[in-house]
Formats: C-alpha cells, sequence, structure tokens
C-alpha cells in the first residue's frame, strides 16, 4: 500500500484516503480563521454569528476612528517595534552562540540544556519570575525591559535550535578553503559562512519576530502599565462583543501573512542573487 | 593577515610567527565563550534568577496586600493539601493527554502523506508551508475563531439543524472541554507536524525500498521502518505539545468560558489576586511536574543528536 517510489506507476488506494485526509486538515486550519475573515465584513447592525447582515468595512473604520478598542494604535506600536528589537537580538545572540557551538568548550553541555529549559518552562512561570524579580529589585516592569527579556527566553531557544541544525549540514570544506586561501576567520564567517546560511537566518528573523509579535503569557506579568498587542486583544475578548474583535483579526492576520511573504521574498531572493553569482564561477578560467 | 599559511624561510620571522600563531590560538580558545556570552547572560538574568526567585518566594508569607520576606512551608502545605488542586492537576492532565494523543495522530499521518506520498520535491515544500502558515497568526486570534464556528447559533450547529441531523443546538460544542481541547489541537498540532516531518524527510528511501523488496507489506514498512525512525520528532513534538499545554491558561479560560480550571489558570487567578506566594509555591510544583515528564520523554531520545 506505501509504496513510495517515485516513477508513474499508479496511486494506490492509501494515497487518496491521506490525500483526503490532508484537505481535512487543511480545512481545520484554515476554516476558522476564513470565517472570521468574513465575518470581519459584517453589516453596522451586524452580530457576532452568521448570517451576514449585509456587507460593509463599518468594523474596520471602527477600529480605528472611534477609539472604541483602547489604545489600540499604541499597542500595535509597540507590539512591532518589540518585535523588531526581539528579531534583531534574537539574530545576533543566536548567530553567535550557533558559531560557539561548533567548537567544543566547558560549559557548552550546561547552555544547551539551560536553552531547553527555556523551551519547556511554561510561559506564566516566566512571566511570573520576571515580574518578582524586578519588583523586589524594585525596577518597574516595561514593554522594552522586562518583556523584551521575557520574549528572548522564548526565541533565543529556536534561534540556538535552528543553528544547530544548520550547522550540523554544514560542508566544513568551504571554510578550510577560505582558510588556505589567507582568509581571517572574520573574512572567513562575512564572506563564506554567512552567505551561506542566510536563508536559515532569515528564517530565525521571522521566528523570532512573529513569537514576540504574538506572546500573550510572557508579556501579561512583564509588560508593565502600557499593553502590547496580545494584551490589548486579549482585553478585548472579555469585554467587546461586536465583529470590531474580528476587524481586529482580520487585521492582525493580514500583518502576518505580510512579514511571512516578506520573509519569504528576502530567501528567494537570497537564492536568486546566489545563483546569478554562483554562475560566474569559472568564467574567468 | 596571510602570515600563518606562508612559509618564512627567513629565521628572524620565526619568533613573530610563533608569537602570532600564539594570539591566534588564544583567540580560538577564546572565542566560543564570547560568541556564547549574550545568549547565556540572556538566559541568566531572565530565566535562572527569575526561577529562583519564585523558589524563594515561594516560601514568603503574604497577606492581602502585600509580601513578606520569612521562610514557612505553608504554602505548599496548601497547595498540596486541597483536594481543589489534585482535581485541577487531573484536569489539566486529562487536557494534556487528549490533546497529545490528538495532535500526534493528526500529526504524524500528515507528516506520513506528504513525507512518504507526495513525490515531488516542490510539491512536498508547498504542502509543508500551507500547513505550517497558520501557525505564524495570533493565538488568541485563533481561539476566538472557533466561536463563531461552534457557538449555539453557530455554523455548525446551523448546518446540522439544516440537515436535519439534530433537533435543537448542541450546547456542549462551545465552553466545555471539547472546545477547550479542540483548540488545543488546533494551536498546537503544528509542533507535532514539523518534528515528525522533519525526522521523516531523513529517512534513506533506501531502507523503505529494502523492506519493500524483502516482501514487507505497507504496514509493515509503517510499523518497522517509518515508526521507529520517526521517534526523535514524535518526542520533540510530544514535548512541546504537553509542555504547552500544561501551563496553559488563556485557552482554558477563553474557551471553556470560565467553566474549567487548569493549573496556570489556577497561577493566574493567585497573579491577579496579588497572592504571589501562593502563586510561586504552584509554580515550583508545576515545573518539577513538566520536568519530570519530560525527563520521562527524554529518555526515548537523544535530542542533541537529532538536530
Amino acid at each position: 500500500m506505501a509504496k513510495p517510489r517515485r516513477g508513474r506507476e499508479p496511486r494506490p488506494l492509501g494515497f487518496y484516503l491521506l490525500a483526503a485526509f490532508f484537505g481535512l486538515f487543511v480545512l481545520f486550519l484554515y476554516g476558522p480563521i476564513a470565517t472570521i475573515v468574513i465575518l470581519s465584513f459584517q453589516g453596522p447592525n451586524g452580530g457576532l454569528t452568521f448570517p451576514m447582515n449585509g456587507v460593509s468595512t463599518h468594523w474596520f473604520h471602527n477600529l480605528f476612528e472611534q477609539q472604541a478598542v483602547g489604545d489600540f494604535g499604541g499597542a500595535l506600536t509597540r507590539s512591532l517595534i518589540l518585535g523588531l528589537i526581539v528579531m534583531v537580538v534574537t539574530v545576533l545572540f543566536s548567530v553567535a552562540a550557533g558559531l560557539g557551538f561548533r567548537h567544543r568548550f566547558r560549559g557548552s553541555g550546561v547552555i544547551f540544556y539551560v536553552a531547553v529549559a527555556s523551551l519547556i518552562v511554561p510561559s506564566i512561570l516566566v512571566s511570573l519570575g520576571i515580574g518578582l524579580m524586578f519588583n523586589i529589585v524594585g525596577f518597574e516592569p516595561n514593554w522594552n525591559s522586562s518583556a523584551l527579556g521575557a520574549h528572548l527566553t522564548w526565541t533565543l531557544p529556536f534561534g540556538l535550535l535552528i543553528m544547530f541544525a544548520i550547522f550540523n549540514r554544514f560542508n566544513r570544506a568551504y571554510e578550510e578553503a577560505a582558510r588556505d586561501l589567507g582568509a581571517t576567520p572574520w573574512q572567513t564567517i562575512r564572506f563564506v559562512v554567512l552567505p551561506i546560511i542566510a536563508p536559515s537566518v532569515i528564517g530565525i528573523a521571522l521566528f523570532g519576530f512573529t513569537l514576540s509579535y504574538d506572546e500573550f503569557a510572557r508579556t501579561l506579568m512583564t509588560a508593565g502599565s502600557f499593553n502590547t498587542l496580545p494584551l490589548e486583544i486579549y482585553g478585548m475578548t472579555t469585554n467587546v462583543t461586536t465583529p470590531v474583535l474580528y476587524a481586529l483579526g482580520t487585521l492582525t492576520t493580514a500583518l502576518s501573512f505580510l512579514v511571512i511573504l516578506g520573509a519569504l521574498g528576502a530567501v528567494l531572493l537570497v537564492q536568486r542573487r546566489r545563483a546569478r553569482q554562483g554562475s560566474d564561477a569559472g568564467v574567468g578560467v | 593577515m596571510t602570515g600563518q599559511t606562508q612559509t618564512l624561510p627567513a629565521q628572524r620571522r620565526e619568533g613573530a610567527t610563533s608569537k602570532r600563531l600564539d594570539r591566534t590560538r588564544l583567540a580560538a580558545a577564546v572565542a566560543p565563550y564570547l560568541q556564547v556570552a549574550p545568549l547565556t547572560l540572556t538566559f541568566a538574568v531572565f530565566l535562572l534568577v527569575p526561577i529562583a526567585t519564585i523558589v524563594v518566594v515561594s516560601f514568603w508569607d503574604y497577606d492581602s496586600i502585600r509580601v513578606i520576606p520569612d521562610f514557612m512551608l505553608l504554602n505548599y502545605e496548601e497547595l498540596l493539601t486541597s483536594p481543589v488542586t489534585w482535581q485541577i492537576y487531573l484536569n489539566t492532565l486529562k487536557y494534556a493527554a487528549l490533546t497529545w494523543a490528538l495532535t500526534l495522530g493528526i500529526g504524524f499521518t500528515v507528516a506520513y502523506f506528504v513525507a512518504f506520498h507526495v513525490r515531488s520535491l516542490t510539491w512536498q515544500i508547498t504542502l509543508f508551508m500551507v500547513c505550517t502558515i497558520p501557525f505564524w497568526t495570533s493565538n488568541i486570534i485563533r481561539m476566538i475563531s472557533w466561536i463563531p464556528f461552534l457557538g449555539r447559533n453557530g455554523l455548525l450547529n446551523s448546518t446540522l439543524l439544516a440537515m436535519g441531523v439534530i433537533d435543537e443546538p448542541l450546547e456542549f460544542l462551545l465552553f466545555s472541554d471539547f472546545s477547550v481541547v479542540l483548540a488545543f489541537v488546533h494551536l498546537y498540532v503544528l509542533f507535532m507536524v514539523v518534528p515528525i516531518f522533519n525526522s521523516m524527510m531523513r529517512i534513506d528511501r533506501a531502507l523503505v525500498e529494502a523492506a519493500v523488496d524483502a516482501g514487507a507489506s505497507g504496514w509493515q514498512v509503517l510499523t518497522n521502518v517509518i515508526i521507529p525512525l520517526s521517534k526523535p520528532g514524535i518526542a520533540i513534538g510530544s514535548i512541546f505539545v504537553v509542555t504547552l499545554v500544561m501551563g496553559d491558561f488563556i485557552t482554558v479560560r477563553l474557551m471553556s468560558g470560565g467553566q474549567s480550571a487548569s493549573v496556570g489558570l489556577m497561577m493566574a487567578n493567585q497573579i491577579s489576586l496579588l497572592q504571589y506566594p501562593a502563586a510561586a509555591a504552584n509554580a515550583v510544583v508545576l515545573l518539577l511536574v513538566v520536568l519530570i515528564m519530560v525527563a520521562l520523554m527524554l529518555r526515548i531520545v537523544d535530542i542533541r543528536k537529532e538536530l
């Protein structure tokens, strides 16, 4: 039944059953989101469920104009800035650490397990811990200090694990070639290693940004007096009963899609540039 | 710049070269520590110290307005002797077990289909992307997106009513254990799909061919070759799903409509009542439970070797 041979043999029945299962799975993933996207275009008198009561962009205007949702703009701005800071820091720290982990050094095992622990410690615990720590030391929790740290405990392990995955498949012959040609360690990294790992580094950046942009539990106790977007959305879920909630959902989802498309575009660009430059190889010989 | 690799015949330059070599060797020895330092410091300040803080505070005293430094076991005593605690832990474990079983079943099937039944690499990557994209949108938005679907007047109920399958709306769909587990599966199934798919893509296809040539049926290939070789992915996915569900509070709060409790929710409530020492004791117990569960799962597989 499960012959994964490539070629022109007819598909077994199992294939069609599994394909149907996959189709249902995709429906399961996208169906609910599609529902709220449609419902966010409810008419002004529409409610939280079907049927549609006319079609309008009323709830999107409502989101921006009447300030019905509190400080939506400010929360969005803070989340975007925080996401960008987390993204940059995650890329810098995890690429550096990834390079470091290629050598054996004392304590590497401990640091690795701390990173894994950071992934498995429940988010609310990190949130509570950092909140208490700031409290005891007497610092005011703020979205760009305590919340930044809290988000990094979630994004850095992902960055580090991706770096491990990259370097386990990395061909060291390229670096040796660079060294043999007289490159300094820095030149080797700048002109050989970084270009090769660039697409995965974009992946780390994407992870860093979106994980931070969506993080709720780790922000709860650490954001201080100003909300980030997930906190704002959470506040809305408990006290807003109009489709403005769906408008917000549609908008933030669209924003996430834009970020993914941007990242995919960047990866494609890097690969195309590489293909173009690669084709020069041997031309001068 | 090129000194290390050139051969230098002149005697007097040998001293300089060896000094430079010493320096590069020293730099090479120190470099890994410097490279790992920022990451390590971040974990120390924002993970290890906070956890130590929680442990310390869990022994403190508190009243309705403040916490009082002290050393007492009362927080633990109150927590562990309350039948409510045990019930909540049981409920949380139930969520974790159900979510784990469902995400594993769905995740494995989906990964298996894409890795072994889809023939071209382009299609494999495309379908994989299709699965991962919803993961990038807000968790809370994905949770509330179930409400118009499951509600009393929701899509599912009205469809079933229109089809004549049921006579009155099903009440158990929303604000119940059903909706909580459904939301968990929706949120976290990708944490299962991705690592299992990753493991499967690395299985040497020649092994499958060999099994088929040796007369194995499709089912035998699945159980004797693919499942054992997918174990690392299954373990990593399981760790993610179980730890995420064990610590969750927001899904339980939103999707059960306040009708059910979980350990995370109990903590969140204590935090909102400013009972920090009680929440801290709760956190320590939760951390121990999660660590034990993960340690058990890690016995199956060395994840560092599998990356």
